[in-house]
């Protein structure tokens, strides 16, 4: 339909201008943070959210950045991250092939394991995973939380490359074997090149919930220095306490990587989320 | 053929299973079961665990904590299956067709979801500011001034204040999977609907919304167990204050567990969380298994 045309409809062109009005009041929340971020605390204090700026500066962000801590909390985000999920994804490959293409006992079960696990209460497996870390010398270092978090995709991952996996018509594969590929082989060779548009998409949803995770940070962290960004808002915010400017300018340095995650990736977030909700 | 090759043959899904599945179990499997042992005991997080009955449940239901901390899960719970399913499937219908500018709106409208709840929780956490934030502030500037309140320390409200963050967030969510749901819809049966008379409305009622049904159930679940595992939003905004007035099950757990050494008592909450939660694994588990059953 083109534009003029659907404009022509009054009724049309009043739902449209409520939409438009809904989605602003949806963004009022990013648009006041970042307003926020280029005034001064005094400022703010003394005259309110609802006033004209006296001076704009970047200053928050250099205090956010150097002294608030984000310049260690934001690439230590990374090297939690990107770790996990290269594992989550290569191990989770590996399970999903043998549930995908094989048929045998336990097979309808494990996959059960699989897809239960990923729905479980954090809680619930918050304390032995801290005594494990612990008992393993892994408690307040990179590989403990790096480990958990391999682990825990592991279930959603597994059951969405299954899934994935179970639409590639099994006559390829098939054709592979006869030709003399071995298992391994066919997995690598064949299956994972045809997996690649799932595993871009989940690499891409992985990437933002790792990122963004918060609790097993605090739970398996214990060093400053080590924290994500997650954790060290909050303790920038401790730090912090009366000071929004510097909170907020925080907040979206913090944001920096999910809102390239947005721009770039966007296609293939969208695609994550439904195809793990709505698919098998 | 070899005559160990049978076997080999067997071996081989276990060959692809065995590093991930054990993985699987150790960090994840495993810890869930040990959680129920240790909600049997007095453990402090120092000294070995000494066994204790079942005295971590008893006290636990006649904490005062507990109670509210399950009240507001229930908040939690009414206010997440209603308000963004309502809002996204509006938002669903309402930029499934071909409007000017539909690609920024639904953008507009997921973008929270990239965001930690860390990040949500701070920016909310400055509009909610009593004296300076934005909403308190634009109550002023229209006059309302009677409205303008502490939301985050004021005991009745504290709770919908926080929720209100966590909708804001999962309205897109559920937008997204409304509009793929909406893509399996056969344009067909609207049209015929129309032809055969019905209004816009009519058509949505009988015929889309029955047809979106499938993901409606998915949707419902999913936003269930997403309210039970509540903890970011307020360990970030109250820490379950004032007066344990925002205490959810989550939080109500890891202060225990964390901050007041109660491991025990701790594994006691997060097996109630547990239990609760397992009866919407259940249904999820049914309903994405069901179609494996038809291959």
């Amino acid at each position: 339909m083109t534009t003029r045309k659907f404009f022509s409809s009054p009724w049309r062109t009043v739902g449209f201008v409520v939409l438009l009005v809904i989605t602003f009041l949806w963004l009022v929340p990013f648009l006041q943070a970042i307003l926020t971020s280029f005034r001064t605390n005094d400022d703010l204090m003394l005259r309110g959210f609802f006033s004209l700026p006296r001076q704009i500066s970047l200053k928050s962000f250099a205090e956010a950045w150097q002294r608030g801590g984000l310049s260690y909390y934001l690439p230590n985000s990374f090297i939690i991250t990107i770790p996990s999920l290269i594992l989550t994804l290569f191990l989770s490959s590996l399970s999903a092939y043998a549930l995908a293409r094989y048929k045998f006992r336990g097979n309808r079960a494990l996959l059960f394991l699989f897809v239960g696990g990923m729905m479980l209460p954090f809680q619930v497996l918050m304390l032995p995973v801290f005594r494990l870390t612990d008992a393993l010398g892994l408690y307040d270092t990179y590989w403990g939380i790096i480990a958990f978090h391999t682990a825990f995709q592991l279930g959603f991952c597994t059951f969405l490359l299954r899934n994935y996996m179970r639409t590639v018509p099994g006559e390829i594969i098939e054709a592979a074997r006869i030709d003399g590929c071995g298992e391994f082989r066919t997995w690598w060779q064949i299956m994972m090149p045809l997996t690649v548009p799932a595993l871009a998409a989940l690499a891409t949803l992985e990437f933002t919930w790792i990122f963004n995770d918060y609790l097993w940070a605090i739970v398996l962290l214990r060093s400053d220095r080590l924290k994500p960004v997650t954790a060290g808002l909050a303790t920038l915010q401790g730090q912090y306490v009366m000071d929004w400017t510097v909170i907020i300018s925080g907040a979206l340095l913090a944001t920096i990587p999910s809102v390239l995650v947005f721009i770039f990736l966007q296609r293939y977030f969208i695609e994550g989320l439904t195809l793990g909700a709505t698919k098998g | 053929m070899m005559p160990g090759n049978k076997t080999l043959t067997k071996l081989t899904p276990w060959l692809f299973l065995i590093v991930p599945l054990l993985i699987y179990l150790v960090w994840v499997i495993g810890p869930m079961f040990y959680t129920f042992y240790l909600s049997l005991t007095n453990w402090d997080g120092i000294s070995p665990p000494g066994f204790v009955g079942f005295r971590n449940y008893e006290r636990l239901f006649r904490d005062p904590v507990f109670k509210i901390s399950l009240q507001n899960n229930l908040k939690w719970i009414i206010s997440f299956i209603t308000v963004p399913v309502v809002a996204g499937l509006g938002l669903a219908m309402a930029l499934n067709r071909s409007i000017p500018g539909a690609k920024f709106l639904k953008a507009s409208f997921y973008s929270p979801m990239v965001l930690s709840l860390v990040v949500c929780g701070l920016i909310w956490g400055w509009m909610y500011q009593p004296a300076n934030g934005l909403i308190n502030g634009a109550l002023r500037a229209v006059g309302l001034d009677s409205l303008a309140q502490g939301w985050l320390s004021n005991e009745k409200y504290v709770m919908w204040s926080i929720i209100a963050v966590a909708v804001w967030r999962q309205v897109g969510y559920v937008m997204v999977l409304y509009l793929a749901g909406l893509q399996g819809v056969d344009p067909g049966l609207i049209d015929a609907s129309r032809v055969d008379g019905c209004s816009g409305w009519q058509t949505f009622r009988h015929v889309i919304f029955p047809l979106l049904a499938p993901v409606t159930v998915i949707v419902v679940t999913i936003s269930i167990i997403d309210s039970l595992r509540a903890f970011d939003l307020v360990s970030v905004m109250t820490r379950g204050g004032p007066y344990n007035s925002s205490s959810v099950l989550a939080n109500f757990m890891y202060i225990e567990a964390f901050n007041n050494y109660k491991m025990g008592y701790g594994a006691a909450i997060a097996v109630i969380l547990f239990l609760i939660s397992l009866v919407f694994i259940f249904i999820y588990l049914y309903r994405t298994m069901q179609t494996e059953l038809e291959y």
